[in-house]
């Protein structure tokens, strides 16, 4: 993974000392809270219902086993002993103290860590496919340009008061595991007739109150092109995106209304300028020195399906169901990708402990592993597993209460904080995410359903991907009562679709009996093999509906 | 209001003027639409001119007039209102201006370095704001990740010939 050299880890240091004396100057009332607000925010630190929230960036989600140990230590020493894995890859902290942030910011840095561009109205952490490097249907490593953004977005003086936030995606395979017409701006990399890789450059993406898909703004960008591209889409949105009205402000508005053609030209002629200007140039030195960082580890010669595992997959059926779900195939034969799912039966998603976190880099070092990644989904993700270790994996994550084997079923649920922490919220979304899971706790009865992403937001911001859920839940107030609308049929991977509203809100103790009556309409109507999602675009919303409404 | 320009505290040789009073003899500022409406006069007068520009207001209009100005003056109405970050780079890189580009308006301390980068070079600011702070609020970031309209060296750049050793 990437190291910080001298000018990195300087950088780090001095934005620290820099948000030291921010601070400083809040404390002592020389700035006030609404000039200190979008400082705080550069930074990661959000004024949330109880205490201030620390959100931390794990660029394109990505931690070594001393960055887990060190928020287990920022989870003990400042927070009440847990961190939150969000929908961003990123980690957060819901009870830290505004005079422990700068030393919480010095103790990330010594760990190549930092809060930069977590949120305020600038380019946000950049995020990428969790399978990155070991996925078999890579055509590069998308955190080589991942790192190569994160640099170049890092406190840019021209964007760094945008007209809202700004979060990119990258995605280095055809299968897309990171959202990327969800985005403000998505990078997917492509392979040409000549065997050219370049990058298909979406803009316009995005959830919260208006959802929009991306559309393609860039049909093939090269490499040694792609800043001075993104420089061009950011430098269009800066000036010509709406500050009139926050909930219009985001680049999806702006590239809707003036639609691909003139969006295109408009980027085009900034595109033309900045490359004859050169400076974004990016050489195949430059990226080849990054995309070093990224190698991927010597991997053994190594057999597919070794008998250890075949034997231990016959006696051990908590085992055998685990990975069934909880393995994706991985690029190396022998190899596989595990994922360690955060969404315990009835927990809170994305929840981690800091006896977790210690324990999974305690396991990554015991089995060689040199890193681990954190999805958009909220789990955890071992990228470079070997097949004959996964009895053992298994064990150990068993111990700690990390091995709870359902991956992409009904009980893989996505939610946002909700009302229990976030202060704009409209209803809770934790408790329901975890009664619908407490509702199909059965492993059988979760196989039998099979692929199924339900995405839960406590309000139209849409921090829980609910547009994205093949089902998704939108948490509402109405008279200061918690309703909930059910929506179907959305998808945030390479088949993106936003899901549609089935009709009135429910009751906060209908919501779940309502989620039941559609799968079970799913379970009488699916043909052969057909996913939750694809039923629901087959059949559309009539029959769901008819059942979901029928008591009320 | 104190004008700090290069670093120092200078003199303000220019007056701001409103749309409908007389022009003094000396330096002036005017708005974008008494520009536009009295162009040539203006640029008739035997004196030094300035254009102020709201934040809405793209330089580019100006066109090849930009090379006629000494000052360009860009609006921050409120310091969350970044489109004149784009308006200084612009001026800089695409039109190519060489006078001086100064910031009115509201802007934060920590927003003077980001300034600076895409070519602000000098600001008036509030009474309270000393030298010495300005100082430091350039001073906080050694280095820099992106190239931008002040021409400093990049991290990438700086990193090449430790390489190359």
């Amino acid at each position: 993974m990437y190291r910080y050299d001298e000018f990195d880890a300087r950088f780090v240091a001095e934005r620290v000392a820099q948000f030291r004396y921010q601070v400083e100057r809040r404390l002592s009332g020389e700035l006030t809270e609404d000039e200190f607000k979008p400082l705080r925010l550069m930074n990661g630190l959000y004024l949330q219902l109880h205490a201030y929230m620390l959100r931390i960036a794990v660029p394109y989600g990505t931690l070594s086993p001393k960055q887990l140990r060190m928020l287990a230590h920022i989870a003990r020493k400042y927070d009440k002993g847990y961190g939150h894995f969000t929908t961003r890859q990123n980690m957060q902290f819901n009870w830290i103290k505004l005079v422990d942030v700068p030393d919480a910011l010095a103790d990330l840095a010594s760990v190549e860590m930092h809060c930069i561009q977590t949120s305020g109205n600038c380019i946000r952490n950049v995020t990428a496919d969790h399978y990155a490097g070991a996925a078999k249907d890579e055509i590069e490593d998308p955190r080589v340009l991942g790192e190569i953004i994160r640099q170049w977005s890092s406190l840019h003086p021209e964007f760094s008061f945008l007209p809202r936030k700004f979060k990119i995606a990258v995605s280095g395979s055809a299968g897309d595991r990171a959202a990327v017409k969800f985005h403000d701006m998505g990078v997917e990399a492509v392979r040409n007739d000549e065997d050219q890789i370049g990058y298909r450059v979406y803009a316009g993406g995005g959830m919260g109150r208006t959802p929009y898909l991306g559309y393609v703004v860039g049909d093939f960008v090269p490499r040694q092109d792609l800043l001075s591209f993104l420089e061009a889409v950011m430098r269009v949105y800066n000036q010509s995106g709406r500050r009139d009205n926050l909930w219009k402000a985001r680049i999806k508005i702006l590239a809707h209304a003036l639609g691909p053609e003139e969006m295109r030209n408009q980027v085009a002629r900034e595109f033309e300028e900045i490359k004859r200007f050169g400076s974004l140039y990016l050489s195949r030195d430059e990226v080849a020195r990054i995309a070093r960082y990224f190698a991927p580890p010597a991997f053994e010669t190594l057999e597919d399906d070794p008998s250890e595992l075949a034997a231990a997959r016959q006696t051990n059926r908590s085992f055998d169901d685990w990975c069934k779900t909880n393995l994706a195939p991985h690029r190396a034969s022998g190899y596989t990708i595990a994922t360690v799912s955060l969404k315990p039966i009835g927990g809170v998603p994305g929840d981690i402990s800091h006896e977790q976190l210690d324990g999974l880099a305690a396991l990554l070092d015991e089995f060689g592993i040199s890193e681990i990644r954190v999805s958009h989904e909220q789990n955890a993700v071992l990228p470079h597993v070997k097949q004959k270790d996964l009895p053992v994996i298994f064990a150990r994550l068993q111990a700690l209460g990390l091995a709870t084997p359902n991956a992409g079923l009904v009980t893989d649920i996505i939610a946002c904080p909700g009302l229990d922490y976030c202060d704009l919220a409209n209803a809770r979304s934790v408790p329901i995410a975890q009664r619908i899971s407490e509702r199909f706790a059965d492993l059988g009865r979760q196989h039998d359903i099979g692929e199924l992403k339900i995405k839960i937001s406590g309000c139209i911001n849409a921090c829980g991907h609910h547009h994205a859920g093949h089902i998704g839940i939108l948490g509402v107030d109405k008279k200061g009562v918690e309703y909930y609308q059910l929506q179907l049929g959305g998808s945030g991977a390479e088949d993106a679709s936003i899901g549609a509203i089935l009709g009135p809100a429910f009751g906060e103790h209908e919501i779940v009996d309502a989620v039941e009556s559609v799968i079970e309409v799913y379970l009488e109507r699916r043909e052969k093999n057909e996913r939750f999602l694809d039923t629901v675009r087959r059949v559309g919303l009539q029959p769901f509906k008819e059942r979901a409404y029928a008591t009320h | 209001m104190p004008l700090i320009k290069n670093g120092a505290l200078v003199e303000d040789a220019f007056v701001n003027v409103g749309d409908e009073e007389p022009m003094p003899a000396n330096g002036t500022i005017v708005s974008r639409a008494r520009f536009g409406r009295d162009r040539e006069a203006l640029l008739e007068r035997n004196a030094p001119l300035g254009v102020r520009l709201k934040s809405e207001e793209s330089p580019e209009s100006l066109g090849q007039d930009v090379h006629r100005l000494s000052v360009i003056v860009l609006e921050f109405p409120r310091f969350r209102d970044g489109r004149a970050f784009s308006w200084a780079r612009l001026l800089r890189t695409r039109l190519g201006f060489k006078g001086e580009i100064r910031a009115t308006g509201h802007f934060l301390y920590d927003q003077i370095a980001f300034m600076r980068r895409v070519g602000i070079d000098a600001f008036e600011v509030r009474e309270n704001v000393t030298l010495t702070e300005f100082r430091r609020a350039m001073d906080e970031m050694t280095n820099v990740y992106q190239p931008s309209a002040d021409g400093r060296k990049t991290i990438r750049d700086l990193r090449v010939p430790i390489a190359a050793e």
